[in-house]
């Protein structure tokens, strides 16, 4: 063989190479490919609202959806329902929908709850956790901005303040 | 200048100890000061990478070439891997909610000012890192450079066996020895003779002229490529765990009775009974004494599992078709597709329902009905007897009192449930509260009309069940199997060759082999005293 020739073998054995540490660095950084990011697009769902109807996220094309994840044994989550409440109130006409997910909790003590902390926001009822597991939720409250077109724009993870939720729903009114 | 000129006129690439046409030991710096016969490992071949690098690519290829390089990986590796172990992976702390200031606290606490380096150092993911997987790419890398560029130019020399070798060559083996011999008449004979014994010893002749090379066990030489390459495979294996749909390990919690979905899986399982089996005595060989206790014989959990129809909606509705049941046993995962389900864990004895009586205080306490409160789904209202039903006011699964003394639940699980309930009798239009609370029945009317009777709860058990798939694992296994061959063709077979020269009235004998000296100096008298040869052999197997 050539020195020519050697050396495009060269190059490509080492090029396969460089690809396999490519790949391999990058699923070293990626673990969950399925992980939920600001700047893509929410994966959709449909769950039971409390009251049995349900609902879709991809029929909320065209508003602005705060997706809001809690449980009534979480006391940040309950403590910021009333900020969460009065943005809904104040924005529900403007396009915005806001959706409070519990995570598998009974329909008695979610209704109990939400008449105690006064929110009228549609609850949907997450029985066996699959969409809080698709959404890869870890500490609650965490809440997603979703803007009309379906793609995440912020992920709060933590109690939210009234100007927190109103900056975010600034970013993703229609 | 990347060629070398041998006496014979031959140029040989730089780096090659043994002229590539004559055999002749080329007068190279080293032997001058190191007058000992160099390592044939090789066949005194170049190595491919032994010439000057001139381009980028060659430098980087010269430099995986490098076994000391290898080395030098697989010591960093080794100190790293090692280092990962002193305090546990992330993955392995009981930490349930891994926020990064909680897995920071965790190491700082538990371990000090260590754990606390530890952690900023990012070895609680080391495993993981972005440079422990570029070291393992390297050595991969290395692996595959070394080898090939050693395997080609022996694989030349090896497929071209010399037979008639320079004198220097064969003055220079471990074994060597030489006698007079003259006559030309009785040479062929002689050399006729020699061949049918070393055939007989399974050596493979090459002749040429008044020369014999005598050959076995060529193929051992290829040991070590082989099990590299199994390495490789087994690596390739590895790192295709990473592509999506390959790999797959989670966890479900299922109660009896339940049905859950296998999380990013289109599956569902059921859970139709959990149980332990314990030894019985008369089962045992010997009588121990267990001091009251006893020994699990199997934890089994009979399950169903469903492929869900209906996945283009998550949360959806699942329009489920069983596809397989049985029971799923320690060790015995039920399979399905690529799908392995393992009996993993369990929750024995775990409330599922509270049930109750309700009584009627007025008729001397008589039983009108009973009451089941699902922990899981309370249903809101039951009808207990004709005109009587019972309505649920409000569950808290894990009671509390919170700061401001208001009734709240601390997890989502009954570890401690507290219902308020309502009866309601429609005939004779009563309503009356009471609660249930750790063990205790409170009325909130003592002089009311009902009471409740506590009876036995409903207790169910909680199989945990692994979820894994690994498509993998067949080419993880092949590559285990190829690396074993390896090692056994390179372990247990020898390259052996022996050198019979005739010439200038004498007659020299040289042998040489990878290893196990001894079974070839064994051989090699063995056939001269057939032969009848009186060769001193020169043996420099002990240097």
């Amino acid at each position: 063989m050539n020195t020519k020739n050697r050396t495009s073998v060269r190059i490509a054995i080492l090029g396969i190479l460089l690809v396999a540490l490519v790949f391999a660095v990058y699923s070293s950084f990626v673990k969950d490919p399925n992980v939920i990011k600001v700047g893509r697009d929410a994966p959709n769902f449909s769950l039971e609202q409390l009251n049995g109807t349900p609902v879709t996220l991809s029929d909320l094309r065209g508003k602005g959806v705060v997706l809001n994840f809690w449980g009534t044994w979480c006391e940040p989550c309950k403590a910021e329902m009333p900020a969460l409440q009065k943005q809904y109130e104040a924005s529900k006409d403007k396009g915005l929908v806001v959706l409070g997910v519990n995570i598998g909790e009974s329909a008695i003590t979610v209704e109990q709850f939400v008449k105690q902390v006064d929110v009228n926001f549609p609850i949907l009822m997450d029985r066996q956790s699959n969409i809080t597991k698709l959404y890869r939720i870890g500490p609650i409250p965490t809440t997603f901005f979703i803007d009309p077109d379906g793609e995440v724009q912020e992920i709060f993870v933590g109690q939210m303040t009234e100007s927190i939720i109103a900056e975010n729903v600034a970013k993703i009114l229609p | 200048m990347d060629q070398r000129k041998c006496e014979c006129g031959h140029a040989n690439p730089f780096g090659t100890l043994l002229c590539e046409s004559c055999g002749k030991l080329l007068d190279t710096n080293q032997s001058i000061q190191q007058p000992q016969f160099p390592d044939i490992r090789y066949e005194g071949m170049a190595r491919r990478s032994q010439t000057f690098a001139s381009t980028p690519i060659n430098l980087v290829w010269n430099f995986f070439s490098s076994v000391k390089v290898a080395i030098y990986i697989i010591l960093v590796i080794l100190v790293a891997s090692a280092i990962g172990t002193i305090f546990p992976q992330q993955m392995y702390i009981p930490v349930p909610v891994p926020t990064e200031a909680d897995v920071a606290r965790f190491y700082s606490e538990t371990y000090g000012i260590w754990g606390q380096l530890f952690y900023r150092l990012g070895l609680h993911n080391l495993y993981s890192s972005w440079w422990f997987v570029t070291l393992l790419v390297m050595l991969g890398t290395s692996l595959i450079i070394c080898s090939l560029d050693r395997v080609i130019p022996l694989y030349k020399a090896l497929n071209k066996p010399r037979v008639n070798q320079h004198l220097s060559f064969l003055k220079g083996q471990k074994l060597f020895g030489e006698t007079n011999f003259d006559g030309t008449a009785d040479s062929r004979a002689l050399l006729e003779r020699s061949e049918k014994l070393l055939k007989k010893k399974g050596y493979r002749i090459f002749q040429s002229g008044e020369a014999i090379l005598a050959e076995k066990g060529r193929f051992s030489r290829w040991g070590p490529y082989v099990n590299h390459i199994g390495l490789i495979i087994f690596l390739i294996g590895v790192l295709m765990r990473n592509i999506p749909g390959f790999y797959l390990d989670t966890y479900v919690w299922v109660r009896e009775g339940e049905t859950v979905a296998l999380p990013d899986t289109p599956y569902y399982i059921k859970n139709l009974g959990y149980k332990t089996e314990y030894w019985k005595e008369e089962e045992m060989a010997e009588k121990l004494d267990l001091k009251g206790g006893t020994i699990p014989k199997n934890y089994q959990t009979d399950a169903v599992l469903y492929l869900n129809k209906n996945t283009e909606l998550p949360g959806a509705n699942p329009d489920l078709v069983e596809i397989q049941r049985g029971p799923i046993v320690v060790n015995h995962p039920m399979k399905y597709d690529d799908i392995s389900l393992y009996q993993s864990g369990v929750q024995e004895m775990e409330l599922g329902a509270l049930n109750f009586s309700l009584i009627d205080k007025q008729a001397g306490n008589k039983k009108l009905g009973t009451i089941k409160l699902d922990l899981y789904e309370p249903k809101p209202e039951q009808l207990v007897t004709d005109g009587v039903k019972v309505r649920v006011l409000d569950y808290f699964p894990n009671f509390y009192l919170d700061n401001n003394g208001k009734p709240a639940t601390k997890s989502n699980l009954p570890k401690n449930p507290m219902f308020a309930i309502e009866v309601q009798s429609v005939k004779e239009n009563i309503r009356e509260k009471m609660a249930y609370l750790s063990g205790q029945v409170i009325l909130k009317d003592k002089n009311g009309r009902f009471g409740l009777e506590i009876e036995m709860p409903d207790f169910v058990d909680i199989s945990g069940i692994m979820v894994r798939k690994d498509r993998a694992v067949p080419l993880i296994y092949f590559g285990a199997f190829i690396f074993m061959v390896g090692v056994v063709m390179g372990f247990f077979w020898q390259h052996r060759r022996i050198w019979i020269q005739l010439g200038d009235g004498h007659l020299y004998l040289a042998g040489h082999t990878n290893k196990n000296w001894f079974g070839m100096r064994r051989e090699v008298q063995a056939f001269m005293e057939e032969m009848k040869l009186s060769i001193s052999l020169e043996d420099k197997t002990k240097m």
